[in-house]
Parts: C-alpha cells; structure tokens; sequence
C-alpha cells in the first residue's frame, strides 16, 4: 500500500458522519502500515471540509472546487474524484457507505479499472497489505477479501466504524485540483427534495427505537409504538415486512438496505429478526424482543426477551417504562 | 433457485411500466447457469415478454464488475435498451455495485436507490430514497436505475394461465463466443481470501411472568438494575 485517500463528503461546510467515519477508519490504517493519508473534498467552497479534513487527520487535501459542485450530483462529482484520483497516486481510495457514497465508489471503481468491495466493516493486515472484511448472507457469514487490481475502492458500512476525532492543531496542505467539468455532463437532476415530515427524533439518530414487524398485524398498533417512543424519547422502525405490506412508510425501514441504526436501547415487537433486519441493528447496545414465537431468530440478537402475545405485554410495559423515565 | 428479492421489485416496476405504456418490451437478463432458468421462467410467467440467459462454464466466481461487463455485451448484443432496472444490491453478498457499474458500462445515466418511476416521453421521473425522506430526480434516458423496494412495487403473484404460458416460451442463451468481451474487464477485482462464521454474542435473557403484565413489570426491575435506561 502508498496511499490512502478518503473521500470526505460534505453537507453545507461539514464532514458527513459517514465521511468522519471514513477518515477515522483511514487514520488508523494508515497509521498502523505507515503510509500518508489523504482526502478529497468536493463543493461550490471547500475550505471548511479542508479543514476539517486534516484536523481528522488527512496530511493532503486535495481540494476539487466548482460552483457547480455546490450539491450532490454523481456525475459533476466524479469528475473532481477522478481528478484527485490521478493527482494523489493513491491505491487505496476508501469512501463513506451510505447511498451516495457506494453509487460514486462502483462508479469511480469501473472508471479506474479498480477492485470494488461494499459494506466493509473492518480490515485486516497481511504483511502491509490491507485484506477487507464485510459480512455476506446477511451477516450470517464474514467474508474477508484481498486486492486482485493495483487500486481498490472500499466503501465502509454506516455506522460500524469510529468516527474521527478531530484535533485543530493538525497541519495539513490543501492541494487545489485543474479539472474540467460543465453542467451539460449532469444527466440526472434533483428537482424536488421531500422530507418525510418527522415528529420527535431522527430514527437514525435515536438513543432508543421502538421497532415493530409483521407480528403487529396491521398499522394501527404502530399508534402504540408511536406512544411508548414519543415516552422514552426515541423514534418508531419498522422491518421491511411492516413497510411492505404499507403499514408504515418506507422510510421507517431498519435493516440492511432501511436505516442502519444503533441505539443504547432497540424494542424489537412482533418482529421475528431476519438477518437482514439484525444487519441493520448490529451497532444497538441492549436489545429487547417481545415475541409470541420462542424460535424467532431476533432472540439470538436480543439481552432481553419476552415470549408472549405483545398485546398481552405493550400497555403495561408502556405504563411501567413511563414511570421508569418518569415521564 | 430462485428470484434475488430486490429484482423481484425492479421486475415488477418493468411490469408495472409495461402496464402503463403499450408496446414497452420488458426482456428478462440474468448471468447464470441451467438453474437460473426458473428464475427467467418465473420472470415470463410475471409477462415479460422475452428472457435471455448467459453464460460460460468459467465464470462461477464473476465479481460486480465482471458481471456489468457482461451483463452490458448481452444488453449490446440484444439491440440496447432505453432503460435497465436492478435490484438495489444482491440479497446474497449485498455488493450494490452492478447497477453503478452497468451504467458506466453503457454510458447511461445512473441513478441508484430509486423507489418508483415515471416515464414522461424522453425523461424519467424518479422518487429516489434519500437521507431522511425522498429526492424526486429527473433523468435523461437510456438509464440504468437500481430499484429498492417500496409500496408501490411489492412484487405481484403470477396468473396459472401465465405460469403455464411461461413453460412454452423459449429462453435465449448466450455465450461468450456471441459477445464482444474484454477480457481484462472480466478479471477479479478482489478476491475472497477466507469466508467465516461471527461467533454469536451472549444468550438471551427471557423474562418469566404469570401473564403479561407481570413479565412487563419484571422487564422494566431488569432495565432499571443493568441502567439501560
């Protein structure tokens, strides 16, 4: 390995938490097999995640600057990628896992003739060369993958690696990048932005998640989720059962391809925990399943279980959980 | 062997487009072997209207980019197409990187993520999941979109007068010999070094109870002794 180069995403002047992610992850490699780290900022002005850039720890910013850049459009932005790309020399390129994030690493990937692995939540070193391990089926098995090309670009999973921690008094230089690119090459545009309307807290960002699944048999205990959340001041999840069957919007999925999620506290009811689902909660801290079903695989996940009908347990557990916080 | 889950929800967004504009051919593409042949059965029992296979005995361990290579010569060789639907990623090994790929492949636009679509003449209209609710992208066409699933494209159950139709209908096979392929592109990538099972965490710890409210009460004592809340 000579080189590490991070993209270090940015929305409205700051690192993304993926992006910090990214750079905390980098840091550690490159630390550990002794090579620079370097990261690539994108944007209509890119001082403030320069900065923030090399205060995580990256010694080189190269610094891709355009009005046109001012937000996220896959095809303007690889273009300042693939100009840091050729600039930096660098065979490790590692990227924050998030939607954006993977679409530009298989993009940037296929434009550099480089390997491509996804889903990454950690890394290995063998003899200086950094093998990556990511989990497949499901998490069911880890599958642990070397390069075959001289560059690979790694996209690292949400929420499984610790953010950089940023120290203002690192020194760093900014190298701006000479790259051509005009707004005809963007062939997709956003028009509109919908934020689903959000009472109380970000699901991903949640302390506590009350998440509910096909065992609740429609939408209306969602109603009771909502109440027993609002309570201990955290967000409702859904599985992608409950989503698909409508009972609740898509964007309350919590799994492998919903939200990735890691609360201090996951309520798991009437969700039978299908790997793709317990992808998505592998970074919560204490898990609790109330189930009627004393096979469903969410109990290998949960510390606390519950075998019982839920109807039978919810109104309680509200009401005791209510004087637990002291709400 | 059967349908990978997210293309079951790109097919029936193809099917559903096919619905609403008359004389939208929807061909079925897989890189598989004989099995996969259920696979693109069922896919012409959903009405697509054809469904090609291809293939070569070497290429069991194709990764993402390898398989937007092919993937892309079969698109090229079938007369192209105006737009191409994935699934957001394998429910398998979960790479998400074919769709990406397969647009850089063709030189289509590329929008990945995308929850339902609308065609509006040379345009597509797009609902594209986006941190914290939706983006609705407008995109040139040919285009290839990675699907993911919402409400609107929960896959459909094939009619019994289809499935029987589907077991009459040819399946087109494709081989390497019938494309134009480079093969540096077909090179690995990455190469899988070990593959293990994560040890499990601890057991669960079940709380016991005469009826629910008691097991409530006992599970809210265990969350105020470990300080979980």
């Amino acid at each position: 390995m000579r080189e590490i180069l991070v993209y270090a995403a940015s929305q409205g002047g700051e690192l993304t938490k993926p992006a910090l992610e990214a750079l905390g992850t980098g840091r550690r490699l490159a630390g550990e097999a002794g090579v620079p780290l370097s990261a690539v900022v994108l944007g209509a002005d890119t001082d403030g995640p320069a900065r923030a850039a090399i205060a995580c720890g990256a010694g080189k910013v190269y610094a891709a600057r355009n009005p046109i850049l001012a937000n996220f459009q896959p095809d303007l932005y690889l273009r300042g990628l693939e100009a840091a790309a050729a600039a930096s020399g660098a065979d490790v390129l590692l990227f924050p896992g998030d939607g954006p994030g993977r679409e530009l690493a298989g993009r940037l990937a296929h434009r550099l003739g480089a390997g491509a692995v996804t889903e990454v939540v950690g890394y290995r070193l063998d003899g200086g060369v950094p093998l990556w391990v990511r989990p497949v089926y499901g998490g069911k098995a880890m599958a642990v993958y070397a390069p075959a090309r001289e560059r690979v670009v790694v996209a690292l999973r949400p929420k499984t690696q610790d953010p950089a921690v940023p120290d203002p008094s690192r020194q760093g230089e900014v190298v701006p990048l000479a790259f051509e690119v005009s707004e005809a090459e963007a062939v997709t545009r956003v028009v509109e932005k919908i934020q689903e309307a959000l009472s109380g807290v970000r699901l991903e960002d949640a302390r506590v998640v009350v998440a509910g699944g096909r065992g609740l048999g429609g939408p209306e205990p969602f109603k009771d989720l909502e109440e027993l959340a609002r309570i201990l001041g955290g967000a409702v999840g859904a599985s992608r059962a409950a989503c698909d069957a409508g009972w609740v919007p898509p964007t309350l999925q919590v799994g492998q391809t919903g939200a990735i999620v890691a609360p201090d506290l996951y309520i798991a009811i009437g969700i039978s925990g299908a790997s793709q689902h317990l992808a998505g909660i592998s970074g919560a801290k204490t898990v609790i399943a109330i189930n009627k079903d004393p096979e469903a695989p969410i109990f290998k996940r949960a510390n606390l279980g519950i075998v019982a009908d839920y109807k039978t347990v919810l109104p309680a557990l509200t009401a005791e959980l209510k004087k637990l916080v002291g709400a | 062997m059967v349908m990978d889950s997210y293309a079951e929800y790109a097919l029936e967004v193809a099917i559903q487009l096919k619905e609403k504009h008359p004389g939208t051919e929807v061909t079925a593409l897989c890189v598989g072997d004989k099995p996969a042949d259920e696979v693109l059965r069922r896919a012409l029992a959903l009405t697509a209207d054809q469904a090609v296979r291809v293939w070569d005995a070497g290429w069991a361990d194709l990764d993402a980019p390898a398989v937007a290579h092919v993937l892309a010569a079969a698109i090229r060789k079938l007369g192209g197409a105006d737009l191409v639907l994935v699934g957001r990623q394998g429910s398998d090994v979960e790479r998400g990187l074919v769709g990406p790929m397969l647009a850089e492949e063709l030189g289509a636009a590329c929008t990945t993520l995308v929850a339902r679509v609308e065609v509006q003449g040379d345009r597509l209209r797009l609902r594209r999941e986006a941190d914290g609710g939706f983006a609705v992208v407008e995109s040139r066409l040919p285009a290839v979109l990675s699907i993911t699933n919402d409400e609107t494209n929960v896959p459909r159950l094939p009619k019994v007068k289809d499935l029987m139709m589907a077991t009459r209908k040819p399946i087109q096979v494709l081989g390497p010999a019938d494309l134009d392929l480079d093969p540096a592109r077909l090179a690995p990538g990455v190469e899988l070094r070990d593959l293990y099972i994560p040890t499990q965490e601890g057991a669960c710890e079940i709380i016991e109870g005469d009826d629910g409210p008691s097991r409530a009460a006992a599970l809210a004592q265990r969350l105020r002794e470990l300080k979980v809340l």
